[in-house]
């Protein structure tokens, strides 16, 4: 074996981190990118069905919110086309990947947000999925990544709470409210549960990355630690979870069959939202062409007069 | 010149500016940052950076520039009050 792909070997091995200057394998890289960029465009399409809201928000409070929260999804969304880019893309070019399907993001938001509970189901089952996916990335192989999550995984715990506060708000509220909330955890749980990828035995990248220590923990650990965290907290917000096999055995709460033939369909491309995300998506950025043209004719103005 | 050292403790840390020093160019900057800032292997990597390449907030300006957080509590998870007894939110 050649020196530096034991050293890489070593580093992995030490669970020390590899830092954007240190040799990688091919694999490695690609593997990091792909994913760097999915996660990164799941944070700025995220932003879509939170958005709709901003202008129908019943209070300043709840506006204010909620529009802080969105700004932070853009601002997860650069932390990490930044930390690909130590990797040696370039921005332009995951964006290009993302808007003609070459890649992917979470299919998590080719789902609608019909009614305000919505909001709050999101942050906190959406979100609260995020965080487990999350805090292990934290201590990711790859140093850029790994510090790029530190931040987000901060600025997520905010997410998560004003979406719970939000529930039960309207869980305790009227009974329309009431019921409102609860039909939008009924239409969230399952497509939450879909977030943490396919059943291990299916998984294509997991075994790979955990090798790298891309992944610390297989789908299946983090689905069932998702679970296990926020039944308790379904019955302290007075709601019911759309599973009626969920019962406690051994310590765990076991779930129901998940339906991976909508899962597959959603990531198909015909999950309810795929090509409205997508269209809109694109439109943004075709229609924000002319601040980037700016940006470039100011810079090079400042360049010829330097 | 003047150069900036910013010094990675260890991998897996961010590089953490150290202090300034004088070197004629970038290699001997680099030279003079192990000698002054490593020598009890307080690094894993050195970068050096010339001071007046560096772009700086004002401290003057520290008012209006920062202003727009400071009203927005609602940031923090601290704003939100959870039920008693309720776990890992």
């Amino acid at each position: 074996m050649n020196r530096p792909q034991q050293q890489f070997d070593d580093l992995i091995a030490a669970d020390e981190r590899i830092e954007p200057r240190d040799w990688m394998p091919e694999g490695y890289r690609r593997t990091l990118i792909r994913q760097m960029a999915q996660h990164a465009h799941s944070e700025i399409i995220g932003m879509q069905p939170e958005a709709n809201w901003i202008t129908r928000a019943p209070s300043l409070r709840r506006k204010a919110i909620l529009i802080a929260k969105v700004q932070d999804e853009a601002g997860h969304g650069l932390y990490l086309y930044a930390a690909a880019e130590t990797l040696g893309v370039r921005r332009e070019d995951l964006l290009d990947a993302l808007h003609t399907g070459r890649q992917r993001y979470s299919s998590i938001f080719n789902y609608p947000t019909l009614t305000w509970a919505d909001v709050g189901a999101i942050g906190w089952l959406v979100d609260g999925a995020a965080i487990v996916n999350q805090v292990p990335i934290c201590r990711s192989s790859y140093g850029p990544y790994a510090r790029a999550m530190v931040r987000i995984c901060k600025e997520e715990s905010f997410h998560q709470r004003q979406g719970f506060e939000l529930l039960h708000t309207l869980a305790h509220g009227t009974p329309e409210q009431h019921a409102m909330a609860q039909d939008a955890v009924d239409r969230w749980w399952w497509p939450s549960l879909m977030m943490f990828g396919p059943p291990d035995a299916e998984s294509t990248h997991g075994e790979q990355s955990m090798a790298w220590k891309i992944k610390r923990h297989s789908n299946d650990e983090l689905r069932q630690r998702f679970v296990d965290m926020t039944v308790p907290q379904a019955s302290a917000l007075g709601l019911s979870l759309p599973d009626p096999s969920l019962r406690f055995e051994a310590g765990h709460w076991v779930y129901g069959e998940i339906d991976w033939d909508e899962f597959a369909q959603v990531l198909a491309g015909n999950g309810p939202c795929n090509r409205q995300r997508l269209e809109h998506r694109r439109a943004a950025h075709d229609d924000g062409a002319w601040v980037r043209e700016a940006a470039d004719a100011y810079a090079a103005k400042h360049e010829a007069a330097a | 010149m003047l150069w900036e050292v910013f010094v990675r403790p260890r991998r897996g840390l961010s590089h953490t500016h150290a202090g300034s020093l004088h070197a004629a160019d970038a290699e001997l900057a680099l030279r003079n940052a192990r000698d002054l800032y490593t020598r009890r292997s307080e690094g894993v990597s050195i970068w050096v950076v010339p001071s007046s390449e560096i772009t700086a907030s004002s401290p003057d300006d520290k008012g209006e520039f920062f202003d727009p957080a400071a009203d927005k509590v609602y940031r923090h998870p601290t704003f939100y009050e959870v039920p008693e007894g309720v776990e890992h939110l």
